[in-house]
C-alpha cells in the first residue's frame, strides 16, 4: 500500500485524463486502469460546473481529483490556480506543473521550487512534476512537497526511462514517495520503473492514444503490480565479479 | 520526525534475533542488489556472511576505488583536555580516574600546533573530554580562532553541544563533529554512563540531528565496539545514517568503528570482536553505502591497518597521541587509551604509497566555508 500525506492508495497506477478520444473512453480506460489518483488539468475541466463533461464521467468513489496547474508558466500563476482549483474542487491535493515553454512542456525548477515553498505554506498536499533532477527533488522535499514526480522523458513522448540513472538517485535518497510521470510508453517502462523502487507511476498518454485504450490501461495495470512485486521480491543482479588477489587471508595470519 | 522517533520503534531483542536468523541465502541476495536495504546490511554483519568475507572485501574494494579513487586521507587527533566530569566506565579520562588533568593554554596549543604540523598535516581533529564548566563553547571559539589560520580542515570531537553552540562554531571554521553513541542499547547505556551530562542517552542520541539542522558539514558516527553486540549496535549505527543522509542530505558523513582498548583502571570488554569480523563489519558498511567515509584509527594494530587500506577504510589517523599535550607540552601525561599502532605519519604514507594509493593532507579549504 502506498501512502502519500493523508491518503493510501491500492493502486500504484495514477493515470490522466487528457487525450481521450471521449469522456466514455476515457471512464472506461481509467476503470480498468484501477487506477484511484486521476489528474484533471485545470485548463480542461469547467471548475464551476459539476456536469461537465469530464468531471462527470470521474465521478466514482474509487477516483481522488489531482488537479493540476498545466498551463502557468510561473509560481504567482500556479498558485493563483492552486487556489482555484482548491475552492471549485474541494481538495488540497495538487500537481504542481509548470512550463513556460509551450513546445516540449518542460517543467521550470526554479519556479517549481518557488511555487512549492509557498503552497506549502498554505497547506496543499503538492506533487511536483520535474526533471529527473536529484537535488531539486531534495529542495522541494525540504520546502514541504508530499511527493515527487520526475519524469522519466520528455512529457507525450512514450519514450520510456530515459532518465533512468538519475531516477535511481533520486529513489535511492528520497523521504517522500517517488511517482515517475512522464514518458512512459509502453507497460514494460512502467515495469521497470517499478523494478527499480518507484512508488508508483503516473500513465496517461500511454493509455490514451493506444489502440485500444481500455485493454492498454489493463495491461498497464498489470505491468505496475508485475514491477512491484519484483521489486519487493528483490532481483537478482547480473555481472560476474572480478578475480584478483585475495584481500583477507592475511587474518590467517594476525 | 527526529532520529529519536523512529529509533523507539524498534526493538534491541528483535533486531538482534533478525540479524542472527539471516541465512546465506540473504547474503548472496544482499551482494547481488542493485541497492542495499537495512535488511540487507543485517545479512551482511550476520553470523551467516562470515563465509562470504572474500567476495564481500572485493566488492567493497571496488565500491571504495569507484567512489574515492586510491586515496587515504590523514588526519591527526590534538587532544586539548583530559578535564571531564563524566563516568564513562571504559574511558581513561573519567572523573573517578584519580589523575591530574590538564587543559592547554594558548601557548600550548601553539606548541602541538607546530608539532603537528611539522608532521605535515592538514587536518586536525581536536578531542575534549566534557567539563562544561571550564572546556565550554567559549574555550572552543578561542581555539577556533587560534589554530585556523594553520589548518585547512578542523573536526571535533567533544561533549555533544547544542544546536545555536554548534551554529556559533561553524563558521569560525569548524568543519565537522564526531559524537559517537556508544551504544544503541539503553540499559547499557545507562550502566556505563552513570554520572554527568552523558548519562542522558537521548540528548546524545539527539545530536545528530542538531547538527544537522546546524548546517554542519560533515558529521561523524559510530559506536564503541566492546560494550555491547556489535551486530546489533552496528545496525543502529546504519539506520542513524539512512535517516541523517535522507533528511540533512547537504552533509556529508563519516562512520567509525573503534574498538574498545586497555587504559589505566578500564573495564574489560564485554564483547569481543575479532579482526575478521571487524574486516566484515568494514565490508559491510562499504557495501551498504558506497558514499560514506569510513576511519581507522591508530587503536589497530599496524598489520591489520595495513590492509585496511584494501579494505574500504578512506581515512586514517597516525603518529596520534591520546593525552593533552602528548606530541610536546606534556608527554608522559595519561592517555585515553593506549594505542596500538605507534608509526610516524611519514611511515604510514610511505606504507600507503607502498601499496599502491596516495596520501591526501589536504581535502578541505576555509574558502569554502562562509
Ligand atoms: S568518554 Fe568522554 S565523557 Fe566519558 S569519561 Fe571519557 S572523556 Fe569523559
Amino acid at each position: 500500500m502506498l501512502t502519500i500525506a493523508d491518503k493510501t492508495f491500492q493502486s500504484r497506477l495514477f493515470t490522466g485524463t487528457g487525450k481521450f478520444s471521449s469522456a466514455q473512453v476515457m471512464e472506461q480506460a481509467l476503470l480498468a486502469s484501477g487506477s484511484e489518483l486521476v489528474t484533471v488539468a485545470l485548463r480542461r475541466v469547467n471548475v464551476r460546473d459539476r456536469s461537465d463533461d469530464i468531471l462527470s464521467h470521474l465521478d466514482h468513489s474509487q477516483f481522488h481529483l489531482l488537479p493540476n496547474t498545466s498551463g502557468v508558466r510561473n509560481a504567482k500563476e500556479a498558485i493563483f490556480a492552486a487556489q482555484l482549483a482548491r475552492e471549485a474542487l474541494e481538495t488540497n491535493w495538487l500537481k504542481l506543473e509548470i512550463h513556460p515553454d509551450p513546445k516540449y512542456l518542460l517543467p521550470d525548477p526554479i519556479e517549481t521550487l518557488l511555487a512549492t515553498e509557498e503552497l506549502a505554506k498554505l497547506g496543499f498536499v503538492i506533487l511536483p512534476y520535474i526533471h529527473a533532477d536529484p537535488v531539486l527533488c531534495k529542495r522541494l522535499e525540504d520546502a514541504g512537497a508530499s511527493a515527487v514526480m520526475p519524469l522519466g522523458s520528455p512529457i507525450g513522448s512514450n519514450k520510456g526511462l530515459k532518465t533512468i540513472d538519475f531516477l535511481e538517485i533520486i529513489i535511492g535518497q528520497s523521504k517522500v514517495p517517488v511517482i515517475v510521470d512522464a514518458g512512459i510508453g509502453a507497460p514494460s517502462d512502467a515495469a521497470k520503473a517499478m523494478e527499480i523502487g518507484a512508488d508508483a507511476v503516473l500513465v496517461n498518454t500511454a493509455i490514451a492514444v493506444a489502440g485500444d485504450p481500455v485493454a492498454m490501461a489493463g495491461a498497464f495495470k498489470m505491468a505496475v503490480q508485475a514491477g512491484r512485486m519484483a521489486y519487493e521480491a528483490k532481483l537478482g543482479i547480473t555481472g560476474a565479479a572480478s578475480a584478483s588477489s585475495p584481500l583477507t587471508t592475511f587474518l590467517d595470519e594476525l | 520526525m527526529s532520529f529519536k522517533e523512529i529509533f523507539e520503534k524498534y526493538s534491541w531483542q528483535e533486531v538482534r534475533e533478525s540479524i542472527l536468523a539471516k541465512n546465506t541465502r540473504d547474503v548472496e541476495d544482499a551482494l547481488h542488489a542493485p541497492q542495499r536495504s537495512l535488511e540487507d546490511f543485517k545479512a551482511l554483519i550476520s553470523p551467516s556472511a562470515a563465509r562470504y568475507l572474500e567476495p564481500m572485501a572485493q566488492l567493497s574494494r571496488r565500491l571504495t576505488q569507484q567512489r574515492f579513487g586510491k586515496t587515504m586521507h590523514m588526519y591527526i587527533p590534538l587532544y586539548l583536555s583530559n578535564e571531564c566530569t563524566n563516568i564513562c566506565t571504559y574511558c581513561g579520562f573519567s572523573m573517578n580516574n584519580k589523575v591530574r588533568r590538564r587543559t592547554l593554554t594558548e601557548r600550548e596549543i601553539m606548541q602541538e600546533v607546530e608539532v603537528i604540523k611539522q608532521m605535515g598535516y592538514e587536518h586536525v581533529l581536536l578531542v575534549t573530554g566534557e567539563a562544561n564548566q571550564t572546556v565550554h563553547v567559549d574555550y572552543f571559539k578561542m581555539v577556533l580562532e587560534l589554530i585556523r589560520p594553520h589548518f585547512t580542515q578542523i573536526s571535533m570531537e567533544v561533549q555533544p553541544l547544542d544546536q545555536q553552540e554548534y551554529e556559533t562554531l561553524i563558521p569560525l571554521g569548524l568543519h565537522s563533529v564526531l559524537v559517537y553513541q556508544e551504544t544503541y542499547h539503553k540499559d547499557e547505556y545507562r550502566r556505563h554512563h552513570p554520572k554527568g551530562k552523558k548519562a542522558h542517552f537521548h540528548y546524545r542520541l539527539d545530536t545528530p540531528d542538531r547538527l544537522g539542522r546546524a548546517g554542519i558539514h560533515k558529521m561523524g558516527l559510530g559506536v564503541l565496539i566492546g560494550l555491547e553486540d556489535w551486530r546489533t549496535d552496528s545496525f543502529f549505527t546504519a539506520l542513524h545514517l539512512n535517516y541523517l543522509e535522507k533528511t540533512y542530505w547537504q552533509s556529508r558523513y563519516a562512520l567509525s568503528f573503534p574498538r574498545l582498548r586497555p587504559f589505566s583502571g578500564g573495564i574489560e570488554p564485554k564483547v569481543n570482536m575479532s579482526d575478521r569480523e571487524l574486516v566484515q563489519l568494514i565490508c559491510a558498511y562499504r557495501i551498504f553505502n558506497a558514499e560514506v567515509e569510513l576511519s581507522l584509527s591508530t587503536r589497530e594494530s599496524e598489520k591489520f591497518r595495513n590492509h585496511c587500506i584494501q579494505l574500504g577504510v578512506t581515512s586514517m589517523s597516525a603518529g596520534s597521541k591520546t593525552n593533552p599535550g602528548g606530541y610536546i607540552v606534556a608527554p608522559e601525561s595519561l592517555e585515553q587509551f593506549e594505542i596500538s599502532d605507534e608509526r610516524s605519519p611519514q611511515a604510514m604514507a610511505q606504507m600507503i604509497r607502498g601499496g599502491g594509493y596516495e596520501v591526501v593532507w589536504k581535502d578541505w579549504d576555509e574558502g569554502l566555508m562562509i
